[in-house]
Parts: C-alpha cells; sequence; structure tokens
C-alpha cells in the first residue's frame, strides 16, 4: 500500500465511482469493493476497525467510512476528497428529483409508483435493522435495551436525543469494565 | 402570471428566510444519525411535517422513496427536502448541515479512537450502543411504515421484500425497481 503516492483527485475520483454506482442501499459495501477488493488503497483489518468506529458514532456508515478512509489515505484534504465524492452524485440526482416532484408529482403514476417502491423500501429498512441486529445482539439484556429505545421514542414519544442518552447510559453503566471481567477477557 | 417577478421575489425571500431553520434542523437531526440514517427519521418527520409545515408526511415518505432509488449515502433524500422548501440554495445548506457536523466528529473522534485502544470504557461505549442504534433503525422503520403500509399491496410488497432480503442474496435495487413496476401496472389496471 503507498497511500503518499495517491493524489486527492483519484481519491475523489474513487468515491465519486462509489458515490455514482452504489444503488439499492448497502453503501459500505460498495466502499469496501472499491477501497479494500479493488484497488487495494486499504487492508480488510483497518477497514473493519473503521467500519467498527463508523458504527459507533452518529453519521452514516458509508460517509464515516469515507471520512475515516480519506483521512487515512491522504489526511484532512484526503477526507474533505472523499466525502464530497460520495456525497455528489446523490445530491445532484435527488436535487434535479425534487425538481421533477415539484412539478410531475401530483402525477397519479407517480404517486401509484411512489406508493409501492415506498412499501418495498419498508421491507429494506426493516432487514437492514434485523441484519445488523444478527451480528450486534447477543445478550436478553441487548434485547432490552432495543425494546427500552423503540419505547421511548415511539410509546413515549421522546426526542431521539433523551433515548440515546437515558438508554445509552443505562447500557453503558450496565456493560462498565469490572475488574473481573476484565480478567476474564485478558485470559 | 401579471406580477411574476414580485410573486417570485416574495417566494425567494419566504425560502430565504427558512435557512436558518433548515440549517437547525438539519445539523441537529445529523447529530441523531446513529447506527444509520434511518435513526434520525422519526425526529425528521415530526419537525419537518409536524413542527415547521415544510411539507406533508405523504410528501416526505414519496423523497424517502426517491431516494431509495438515487446511488450513495440513503439519507440523501434530504437534498430533495432541502430544493422542495428554499430551492438548490436550500438543497446545498441542507447537505451541509446534515453532513458537516457528523464528518468533523468522525474525523476527530477518529483519530482519538485509535489513540484510545486499551482504554476499557471505549469498548464499552461501543458495546453499550450497539443496541441503542439497532432500537433507533428499528423505530425509524416503523415511522416509515406507518406512512408507507397503507393498504394490503403496500403491506403485502413490505413483508415480500423483507423476507426475500433476508432468505437470498438479491440486489436490493432489483426489488426496488421491481415494486415500482408493482405501482405502474395497478395504476394502469385501474385507467
Amino acid at each position: 500500500m503507498a497511500p503518499d503516492r495517491l493524489t486527492l483527485y483519484q481519491i475523489f475520483a474513487a468515491f465519486l465511482v462509489i458515490g455514482a454506482t452504489s444503488i439499492g442501499g448497502g453503501l459500505v459495501a460498495y466502499v469496501r469493493r472499491g477501497l479494500v477488493t479493488k484497488r487495494r488503497w486499504v487492508d480488510d483489518p483497518t477497514f473493519v476497525q473503521m467500519l467498527s468506529i463508523s458504527e459507533a458514532l452518529p453519521g452514516l456508515n458509508g460517509t464515516n467510512i469515507a471520512i475515516l478512509a480519506g483521512d487515512h489515505l491522504r489526511g484532512a484534504r484526503g477526507a474533505i476528497a472523499a466525502i464530497f465524492g460520495i456525497c455528489l452524485p446523490g445530491a445532484l440526482i435527488m436535487v434535479a428529483a425534487a425538481i421533477a416532484y415539484r412539478s410531475q408529482g401530483d402525477h397519479p403514476v407517480v404517486a401509484a409508483m411512489l406508493a409501492t417502491i415506498a412499501a418495498a423500501a419498508v421491507g429494506l429498512s426493516f432487514s437492514v435493522t434485523v441484519q445488523l441486529g444478527k451480528n450486534l445482539l447477543k445478550r436478553l439484556s441487548d434485547f432490552v435495551f432495543v425494546g427500552l429505545t423503540v419505547l421511548f421514542v415511539h410509546g413515549l414519544h421522546l426526542s431521539i436525543l433523551v433515548a440515546v442518552f437515558a438508554v445509552g447510559g443505562l447500557a453503558i453503566w450496565w456493560y462498565r469494565p469490572r475488574p473481573s471481567s476484565r480478567e476474564v477477557t485478558s485470559q | 402570471m401579471v406580477v411574476p417577478a414580485q410573486a417570485e421575489q416574495q417566494g425567494s425571500d419566504v425560502a430565504m428566510r427558512q435557512l436558518p431553520a433548515l440549517v437547525g434542523v438539519f445539523a441537529y437531526l445529523s447529530l441523531l444519525t446513529i447506527g444509520g440514517g434511518m435513526s434520525a427519521f422519526p425526529e425528521m418527520k415530526t419537525l419537518t411535517v409536524d413542527v415547521y409545515h415544510w411539507l406533508t408526511f405523504p410528501q416526505l415518505i414519496h423523497f424517502f422513496s426517491v431516494g431509495q432509488l438515487a446511488p450513495g449515502p440513503n439519507m440523501m433524500m434530504v437534498a430533495a427536502i432541502g430544493e422542495w422548501i428554499a430551492g438548490p440554495l436550500g438543497a446545498l445548506v441542507v447537505v451541509i448541515a446534515f453532513f458537516l457536523p457528523t464528518a468533523l466528529i468522525t474525523f476527530s473522534v477518529g483519530r482519538l479512537w485509535n489513540r484510545l485502544e486499551g482504554w476499557p470504557w471505549r469498548d464499552v461505549i461501543q458495546r453499550g450502543l450497539a443496541p441503542v442504534a439497532i432500537g433507533l433503525l428499528l423505530s425509524g422503520s416503523l415511522t416509515v411504515a406507518k406512512g408507507a403500509v397503507t393498504g394490503w399491496l403496500t403491506a403485502f410488497i413490505a413483508v415480500a421484500v423483507f423476507g426475500l432480503l433476508l432468505r437470498t442474496r438479491i440486489n436490493p435495487a432489483i426489488l426496488i425497481f421491481g415494486s415500482g413496476l408493482i405501482g405502474l401496472f395497478t395504476y394502469l389496471d385501474r385507467w
């Protein structure tokens, strides 16, 4: 790997291609294929490390990974090139979509197609949640925290920020480092 | 069409006055995207539809649907919302407000994170936030479902797509486009 020899233009172009071709969700998989498999700019353990940081922080996983990979490849300017590249195609398409929607959005055929697409998007969204959950939820307490979060947001209609601090704080305290458990993991 | 210049002027003034609120709302929503963009969706619905009345819930669901057809980050629908409310400048402002705060956080924490290796709380924070992130994603999915599942056909499509994505390795884009075709056929059928 020779990150120093990459130009900002190369980084921007690579992320522009990812941002323009990653249709159907699963942006992280496209980034992995572009950076790890195709170009070998990032090795797999580094990518997994970046993914785990991206998942713990606010921000979309795909754009967070773009920031971390861009920084890894060319520092702050690499991160800027990466996020511009990955966002630009989708942003332009969505602006064009909004302009088209303003003139044609109330057409019944558009409404009929968007209704079924929205239904498919619901299925996609739940499947992403379940797939992530399979990897991340291990103990009964995990499921309790999931339930509490949903209850805070949907049952009590509290701000999501309240749910994050209340349930997140409780969960972090629940899994707090204990001397005994640290000994077990270090063995 | 008698005084278009004046009407347009007033329209753009209204749009300009929305810009500070757009920045505030989308910068705040940006901080809620823990686990994924969907985590911010319930609050996005509350703020854009119920509080600011920038668009209706069906319109928000429409932008969400179009967003599934576009490449790149899945919440790029915010660019369409910005365009809808305040034109191209609105789109630019919203995209910056929505992506810049978390970009800065990720950039700084990413550099710090590697140095914190071995700090016991690092893994605990990650461990504790994981179920919260799943809960937020689930809440976001439920909010979209409330707006998008309106009858037996949409319920069937949602369940079918969910099942197919979990059971097979089919590309979600095919299912999204296929569902759009079903919508087209239902329209042609009625017509």
